[in-house]
């Protein structure tokens, strides 16, 4: 069954009609782990707000469990959890009178949904009567997952969870969402971050309000064409230029501590390229056969 | 109704945890109060009077000692030219000499005719024109004293009574004044504040995405207002019978009454100008200039709105302060009751209902 729907939604902002969100359409499953991965200023945020009912689509239309996001916002609203890219709860509560708060404005108490938090509230258990506004970024986030959750919602609307946040509470907040899983909850998030797409069922490769790829991670970076390499060399500068003016690159660039190259032709040798490389005066030059990753996919797709 | 509770359970922990707000919303009522009780008082109290009496004779010591009994005056005496009169003026001190010429007592027997210099600093004309006021009336006073051994027929003196505050009581129009001021100031400024913020912090975000009502928000956003600014109109009231000397002479629960609804027009105005702006500051802004102004001009409580050009008497109607300041002023100082201001309710309760509505109509749903 298909939790949420979208069909040609297209958004634009102002009198200049600045397009956000350009004629996007996908569908998530019921109980599905679903990511919008791209940049910032891709249309993230908009395609989220338009699914809470925050805003109004200029065209084209979506459905949350059923519910039309325009007509049915009464019943979008009180179904679904939200938690947006800014911190957005109230500093001067603790933690509990936080929680408290949401669940009953949602009509519900949080011993009623308490089995739903209960992994993410024992963490921020022992610091419950501190006020939200002196938390950390980490434990922050689980507060506001925790208050996004405690009406138990069909569907959870996560907008960028991890951005700001340390890698190792983004690796928790992460085990969070899988662990949210199995209570069948249909989670949307957005991350600006490459590596935690691995992490979902299936994700959409968004840029410049466009939607680029729909695929599982596995099947995105499976479809990559051609044969990546990854180079070194100390002088990076000079390497990625060099890279760059070389006939058989198709297309070069940073990654990390390597640089990152396509060969126009697969089955090149890489000694040659190596000795190539030794001859433009590069030294530590070192050439390898690089695994695929979706920032690989994404910028393949760009070009 | 849980909802409502715990939406104002929680509007009562922002007001009560920030400690700026709680200082404006009890710090300001009273400093103002006090302010105007004593300090931006008209009366003219303990000012410095000099005496050159030329004349040392009867009627002249007579007449002295009743200035100097009056509570108004402080006399000091001298001898001087009238040279060094004006030298005297300029350190500023003496509010005004009062000269007796010299045989003023026989002057005043033999010749029915006597004459009394006034001298007074006319660079503070409302002082000046009040101490002669205050001097001839005393003046007035002895020669009525004086005549009544005589046989002068057809006399006619005016007989002036200060009618509702005999003793011109500066106070009296400064509390309702001040009243109408605080109760505006704290509730509008406080609303406007509360739902901006909302936006501001992204917390208004998450609440439309819930069940939530728009008139669940606005009237939990009233209320713990309504509760402050009551405990508000509490210590004013308080400070003015028992600081200022200024008892309620009307219904004391009526006062309440009317003041409560004033409290929810000023709220339902804050909560207007909430709605319709994006920013803490302009709420702030607008809510001071915007009322503050307005409440001070067109109020009647610093300038008689009778004087006023006609197109500015019209517009002091749409001002809420003005009418709750004539309510406050006729129940606390002439005694009235609903029977006689049952208009001026009539029309803040209007306003009320219209700035509810309108509130309500304009209360976006969505973002933008």
């Amino acid at each position: 069954m298909e939790a949420v729907v979208v069909k040609d939604l297209i958004k634009t902002y102002g009198k200049e009609k600045t397009v956000a969100v350009d004629t996007v359409s996908f569908s998530v499953d019921q109980g599905e782990l679903f990511g919008l991965i791209g940049p910032d200023g891709a249309g993230k945020t908009s395609i989220f707000r338009m699914l809470t009912t925050l805003l109004l689509p200029d065209s084209g239309s979506a459905s949350v469990d059923g519910h039309d996001i325009v007509k049915d916002f009464r019943q979008i609203r009180s179904s679904v959890g939200y938690m947006p890219g800014k911190f957005s709860l109230y500093q001067d509560l603790t933690i509990e009178e936080n929680l408290h708060f949401f669940a009953t404005v949602f009509g519900t108490t949080i011993e009623e949904n308490y089995h739903l938090i209960k992994d993410i509230y024992v963490q921020i258990e022992p610091f419950k009567n501190r006020r939200a506004g002196k938390l950390s970024g980490g434990m922050k986030q689980k507060l506001a997952l925790c208050c996004a959750l405690i009406h138990k919602p069909t569907t959870l609307f996560l907008d960028e969870p991890t951005t700001g946040v340390d890698p190792v509470s983004r690796k928790e907040f992460w085990e969070m969402l899988r662990r949210l899983k199995e209570q069948n909850i249909t989670i949307l998030v957005s991350t600006p971050y490459m590596d935690e797409a691995s992490l979902c069922d299936r994700i959409a490769l968004i840029q410049g309000g466009k939607i680029l790829s729909i695929d599982t991670p596995q099947n995105i970076v499976g479809a990559y064409p051609d044969r990546l390499l990854a180079i070194k060399a100390n002088e990076m500068y000079k390497l990625l230029k060099t890279l760059e003016n070389h006939p058989g690159i198709l297309n070069s660039y940073a990654f990390g501590e390597y640089a990152h190259a396509t060969l126009r032709e697969a089955h090149a040798d890489t000694h040659a390229l190596q000795a190539f490389l030794r001859g433009q005066g590069l030294t530590g030059v070192e050439v390898r056969e690089a695994k695929v990753t979706i920032e690989d996919s994404f910028i393949k797709l760009l070009h | 109704m849980k909802q409502f509770l715990a939406f104002v359970r929680k509007e009562f922990y922002h007001v009560l945890r920030d400690r700026r707000t709680l200082l404006i919303l009890f710090g300001m009522p009273i400093a103002q109060i006090l302010i105007f009780g004593f300090a931006l008082t008209n009366e003219v109290k303990d000012s410095e009077i000099l005496v050159v009496d030329y004349a040392k004779d009867n009627a002249s010591q007579e007449l002295l000692t009743k200035i100097g009994s009056s509570r108004y005056f402080n006399i000091r005496q001298a001898a001087l030219s009238h040279k060094e009169i004006l030298g005297t003026f300029q350190k500023g001190k003496i509010k005004a000499v009062v000269v007796f010429p010299a045989n003023f007592n026989e002057d005043l027997l033999h010749h029915n005719k006597a004459q009394i210099q006034l001298i007074t600093d006319a660079s503070d004309v409302n002082t000046a024109s009040m101490i002669t006021n205050y001097l001839s009336s005393i003046i007035m006073d002895y020669q009525n004293e004086v005549n009544q051994n005589l046989q002068i027929p057809y006399r006619i003196t005016p007989e002036v009574r200060m009618l509702y505050n005999p003793q011109l009581k500066g106070a009296h129009g400064f509390v309702p004044g001040v009243m109408a001021l605080v109760l505006l100031l704290v509730s509008v400024m406080m609303t406007a504040i509360s739902i901006v913020r909302e936006k501001e912090t992204g917390t208004m975000e998450i609440l439309l995405v819930s069940p939530f009502k728009p008139v669940l928000v606005i009237f939990a956003k009233a209320f713990p207002y309504l509760a402050l600014s009551l405990i508000n109109v509490t210590a004013i009231l308080l400070l003015s019978v028992f600081v200022l000397d200024l008892p309620v002479k009307g219904s004391v629960v009526l006062l309440f009454a009317e003041s409560t609804l004033f409290i929810i027009t000023c709220l339902a105005l804050g909560i207007f100008i909430s709605i319709k702006t994006s920013s803490q500051q302009i709420a702030m802004l607008i809510s001071l200039m915007g009322m503050l102004l307005p409440t001070m001009i067109f109020s009647g409580f610093l300038f008689p709105i009778e004087n006023m050009p006609l197109p500015l008497q019209v517009i002091s109607n749409i001002v809420p302060s003005k009418w709750f300041y004539i309510i406050v002023k006729s129940i606390m100082i002439k005694g009235l009751g609903l029977a006689s201001l049952w208009k001026e309710t009539l029309i803040l309760f209007g306003m009320t209902v219209f700035l509810l509505l309108v509130s309500l109509k304009s209360f976006k749903i969505r973002l933008q």
